[in-house]
């Protein structure tokens, strides 16, 4: 049937996304994509949608949506305070990790997300949108996606085709958000001095307020390089820890930029990238070097752990 | 030629082809690289999400759920990239450049640095064929190169905030393009009214690493909007 939303507040940072734009990086445009996979999977899957679906991701403050017509089954991932108000004024609280049902004229209110900055919105069938380059994914800096490449934008409305074909359902997480991040080191190692590589691993890093989908600047021990700071500029990774002259580090997220030239000092795992990027400004972090061997099994556990979660779900 | 291929995190490869920023090593990369995108695009080989050449690298990104690092490295090292045949999708293409005072932002600190006169340096930079080093730092923004040595220079002291989109600029051996407006430290010398990037198209680029450019020049008087 035919759905649609009108967004009465659009959130701090609320943007349609998908798995992500592959293929394009050589010609200057970064994947992109949902922050954090586990959760996002987790949204789709609740309302028994395939993981390609695009979905909505909000940051601190999510959108607040006035349904004006239809019936939507939808669900919210992640620790997410979240009303829905019905029609007769009934205000219900909402429970996160789980789906619902939003009848006509209900008004869902993605007030915060605590202790973690990303949360998801999913609803069962499919947003209306045009795919941009095979994806659905909102790379903002670049006005590359669907909603012209925007965020989410206060009085516009969301039309979808929203099915009811499944029941509601509900998962209890617990997340641990170990502060102890996972690494593998870099390859520009020979560009800091043992001092650097020894406060990296033994002091506790701050994430700063300047963190967005592009990048996590952090706070704490000053990195020095031996000499230069510049490297011919190559091809950058999602997770890669780079240090430029002033010698705080910056963590490289989904909106990285696609090539650069200051030194790596480490690339956080993939296992605990999801994590990582939950953490909030302030936080305080520590890193810790692991081999390759133990990246991928951790890796492993990280993917049982996933569809152990889904599999929960049916 | 490839010298060594390290890990980069767990879900990515770097492809090394030593320190040195030429276009004879660069073309190597353009080679791998090339091979590699056909091999992803083509579906020939699982779990390839990105490949990203830069000036004397090849950055491989993969998907971890389906494929892990010792795969895509024995993979690499199989192939013979000394008899991957030259492309011939390779394009040419003339960019129409304005070197007007009023687009050439840094004209006078050119001929400056360079002790040139601007008009010789634009019959410089115009006879010069270019070659894609690679592109990015904004989607479609080319590293062109290599620039006549007379017309090396360094990069402007204080970088502006907001290049204008289309300008056209100089540092060290390289020429760029900015196909958007946006911060930068390159010494500007004119400005072209090319789209350089249009994601709505299919091929979002109208520039691919390992085509070739040269500009043609123009002056506003000659054309109505620019």
């Amino acid at each position: 049937m035919n759905s649609t939303f009108l967004i009465e507040r659009p959130g701090i940072n609320s943007t349609f996304q998908d798995k992500g734009r592959f293929g394009l990086q050589h010609l200057g445009v970064v994947t992109s994509g949902c922050m954090d996979s586990f959760l996002s999977d987790l949204a789709n899957k609740l309302v028994g949608n395939d993981l390609n679906q695009p979905l909505i991701e909000f940051a601190y403050q999510g959108p607040c949506v006035k349904l004006l017509k239809g019936k939507v089954h939808a669900s919210i991932t992640g620790n997410i305070k979240f009303k829905i108000k019905k029609k007769n004024k009934e205000a219900i609280e909402g429970i996160t990790n789980s789906s619902f049902y939003l009848d006509e004229g209900d008004i869902l209110d993605i007030i915060a997300t605590t202790k973690s900055i990303y949360g998801y919105l999913a609803v069962e069938g499919c947003f209306d949108l045009e795919k941009i380059n095979n994806s659905f994914s909102t790379l903002v800096k670049a006005k590359i996606g669907p909603n012209e490449g925007e965020k989410l934008i206060i009085n516009k409305k969301i039309n979808l085709n929203s099915t009811i074909n499944n029941d509601n359902k509900k998962l209890i997480l617990s997340f641990d958000g170990k502060n102890e991040i996972r690494v593998l080191p870099g390859k520009q190692l020979n560009y800091f001095s043992d001092k650097s590589l020894k406060d990296f691993y033994s002091k506790k890093y701050k994430i700063s307020n300047n963190t967005d989908r592009m990048g996590a600047r952090l706070e704490g021990a000053k990195l020095a390089h031996i000499d230069s700071f510049n490297i011919p500029s190559e091809g950058i990774a999602k997770g890669s820890i780079q240090v430029p002259g002033d010698g705080q580090p910056i963590v490289l997220l989904n909106d990285h930029p696609t090539i650069g030239g200051y030194p790596k000092i480490a690339h956080i795992i993939a296992a605990d990238y999801d994590n990582f990027i939950q953490k909030q400004p302030s936080s305080e972090i520590t890193f810790k070097e692991v081999s390759l061997k133990e990246a991928e099994i951790a890796f492993d556990q990280y993917l049982t752990y996933k569809r152990k979660q889904q599999y929960l779900i049916k | 030629m490839l010298k060594k291929i390290t890990t980069v995190g767990d879900s990515s490869i770097i492809c090394d082809f030593g320190e040195n920023v030429d276009l004879v090593t660069n073309s190597h990369v353009i080679k791998l690289f090339r091979y590699v995108k056909n091999l992803a695009e083509e579906k020939k080989f699982k779990g390839l999400l990105n490949y990203t050449p830069s000036y004397n690298k090849l950055l491989i990104n993969f998907d971890l759920e389906k494929i892990k690092s010792n795969k895509i490295i024995e993979m690499i090292k199989s192939i013979d990239i000394s008899r991957i045949p030259e492309d011939t999708k390779s394009k040419k293409h003339i960019i129409p450049i304005c070197y007007d005072e009023e687009f050439a932002l840094d004209l006078e600190l050119v001929e400056k640095k360079l002790n040139i006169n601007f008009s010789e340096i634009t019959k410089i930079h115009s006879e010069t064929i270019f070659f894609v080093y690679m592109i990015g730092f904004i989607p479609g923004h080319p590293y062109m190169g290599d620039m006549d040595k007379k017309l090396h220079l360094s990069r402007i002291a204080t970088p502006r905030l907001r290049v204008p989109k289309g300008s056209i600029g100089l540092a060290e051996k390289f020429c760029n393009a900015y196909s958007f407006e946006a911060p930068g430290g390159w010494n500007i010398i004119g400005k072209t009214p090319l789209e350089f990037f249009n994601v709505k198209k299919d091929n979002p680029s109208v520039l691919s690493p390992g085509d070739t450019v040269k500009f043609e020049s123009f002056k506003k008087s000659e054309i109505k909007k620019l």
